[in-house]
């Protein structure tokens, strides 16, 4: 076999590993990735939604404020799973585990494509589970099939990235907790300073110039062929570079 | 090439002028060994004195400053990839998968071996039965004891067959009976033509285990040889003479004319010189009439070794 196929072989096992791990630990990282976006989900669109969709007033056009929510939530829930992915690379790299790995003729990447691998498809459950709980709620998309896909292609996209950035977090940090508090401005306050809960516009100008250059924006922005109908306030003025935002599915905020 | 042109003591292990050091502080100053194929070689010294780390670079963990290192044949440095297809490693600190059973764990390093799906459960039943961990071996190690989970940690390291076995104080922090269990494996092992480089702090430990042992003390090594031979350097063999009455410690002490008393317990102490021959001859001297309870020989342990090669602290502290 060629040094390829063994670094394929190895990273499918680590993946399988990973996999196994998220089974075993399924209570937590439902809470972290699914709870969380969706506990926000309804805070927002329910009890201060009213008062918010009514403050968007012109820009709204009449749609319903979850719609311009929902994308936003969808970027959360994969910002969520960042920190178990943190937290699972720390705890190899200090437990002994990579030590025992690197002394085997193991592929070297293999470990942290399982890791990648499997923080990429748990981005993507908690994704597909907080749309389904949106589409419970009122959220009403009006994408075409080929929207649908952009979505899927973006959120795929915008998780690669998280995820590897978690895994270097991972690295970094030699402590679970630090792992898991480094981790936390990702996946709780970044959607904040964004435009997921409130278009950017009305923010001081400061904080919006942050909130449109990081990177839940753009990836919330470009997953808004779901509320395509959606008007935005107005166009962002920089191009998106920060964040994976294919042209076809670029749209104003 | 040792094993290509040796075959009788093929060798392992070939290591000279090994250095490694972390900024101004040396760890590793020129450490030179040689361990022969399927034998027990112990390191033994105190915390920090080197041994974690000459297993770490002798198992590709890290590499040296200065110094060449041949293991099972292969340069260190230049082929590192084939090092880690004949080695085994169980470190200090456990490196099993919590998450994972112990029987999982164990597939999991066949996968990554490359084991063939069959061949990776076989092994895995014959390691879980020869480790007594059949029954837990669909819990996850969490729930394990101590010298459970370093039994499974080092069957993992098993799972490949490895020629050469690193065993990074493999007994440390183990209750007496897991320390026990842990060396009849280690001596099973060595019945299958495994060869051992062991790090211990216990110098029982390195006594029981060992074909040879190198007492290391600030990055050099300061004596190696077989135990025995540590031991014989050091002088301190005698007889211990107890004796039923006061009466019989005071005539066997004029009779004998040397030796050291202990007359509370009362013991007489007396210099061996020529092993049982001289045992036979001192017991001659005394005679029917003194009353001799219980005679024992102590040969000086290892701890006797280390203190008088690692240097005067130590002894000074001691005495």
């Amino acid at each position: 076999m060629t040094g390829l196929t063994f670094a394929a072989q190895d990273s499918a096992t680590m993946l399988g590993r990973e996999i196994k791990h998220s089974i075993r630990l399924l209570r937590l990282l439902i809470v972290s990735a699914i709870v969380v976006p969706v506990v926000m989900l309804l805070l927002f669109d329910y009890i201060l939604g009213g008062t918010i969709g009514h403050g968007l007033g012109d820009a709204a056009r009449g749609a319903p404020y979850v719609d311009f929510l929902v994308p936003g939530i969808l970027i959360m829930a994969v910002a969520g799973s960042c920190g178990p992915t943190a937290i699972n690379v720390t705890m190899d790299m200090t437990g002994g585990f990579v030590d025992r790995i690197r002394t085997m003729a193991v592929s070297r990447g293999a470990l942290l494509a399982g890791h990648v691998g499997g923080s990429l498809l748990r981005m993507l459950v908690a994704t597909a589970a907080v749309t389904g709980v949106a589409l419970l709620v009122g959220f009403r998309p009006t994408a075409s099939v080929a929207d649908w896909f952009a979505v899927v292609g973006i959120v795929a996209a915008f998780s690669f990235a998280l995820a590897w950035l978690s895994a270097a977090i991972g690295l970094m940090t030699r402590s679970v907790a630090a792992a898991n508090g480094l981790t936390l401005p990702l996946s709780f306050l970044l959607p904040f300073l964004s435009s997921t809960f409130v278009p950017t516009a009305t923010m001081p100008a400061g904080v919006r110039w942050f909130a449109e250059q990081q990177r839940s924006s753009p990836a919330r922005r470009s997953a808004t062929p779901l509320t395509w109908h959606w008007p935005g306030a107005r166009r962002s003025r920089w191009s998106p570079t920060c964040g994976p935002r294919p042209r076809s599915a670029e749209v104003p905020d | 090439m040792n094993v290509l042109t040796n075959h009788a003591t093929r060798t392992a292990v070939s290591v000279t002028g090994l250095r490694k050091a972390y900024g101004e502080k040396v760890v590793l100053d020129g450490v030179a060994l040689t361990i022969g194929e399927g034998e027990v070689f112990a390191l033994l010294g105190p915390n920090g004195a080197g041994k974690t780390t000459i297993v770490r670079i002798l198992s590709t963990l890290i590499p040296a400053d200065a110094g060449t290192a041949t293991v099972m044949g292969f340069d260190l440095r230049r082929d590192a990839g084939a090092v880690r297809g004949v080695i085994g490693v169980t470190g200090q600190f456990s490196a099993v998968d919590d998450l994972l059973s112990g029987e999982e764990n164990l597939l999991l390093m066949g996968r990554l071996l490359h084991l063939p799906a069959d061949g990776r459960r076989a092994r895995a039943v014959e390691l879980l039965e020869r480790f007594d961990l059949v029954e837990a071996a669909r819990q996850t190690p969490a729930t394990y004891s101590g010298g459970m989970k370093r039994r499974l940690d080092l069957a993992m390291t098993l799972m490949g067959r490895p020629r050469l076995i690193f065993l990074d104080e493999p007994t440390t922090g183990l209750d007496p009976r897991s320390r026990h269990t842990m060396w009849q494996i280690i001596r099973d092992l060595v019945g299958e033509g495994v060869t051992i480089l062991l790090t211990t702090q216990y110098l029982e430990e390195a006594d029981h285990l060992a074909d040879r042992i190198a007492v290391l003390d600030h990055g050099r090594i300061v004596a190696e040889g077989p135990p025995e031979e540590l031991k014989r350097r050091i002088p301190g063999a005698h007889f211990r003479l107890r004796f039923a009455d006061a009466a019989s410690l005071d005539k066997a002490a004029r009779e004998l004319r040397e030796g050291t008393r202990e007359d509370e317990d009362l013991v007489l102490r007396v210099p061996n010189e020529g092993g049982i021959r001289s045992l036979r001859n001192v017991l001659a001297r005394l005679g029917d009439d003194v009353a001799v309870e219980d005679v024992s020989i102590h040969t000086p342990d290892l701890d006797d070794v280390f203190f008088a090669v690692t240097g005067d602290a130590s002894r000074e502290n001691n005495s």
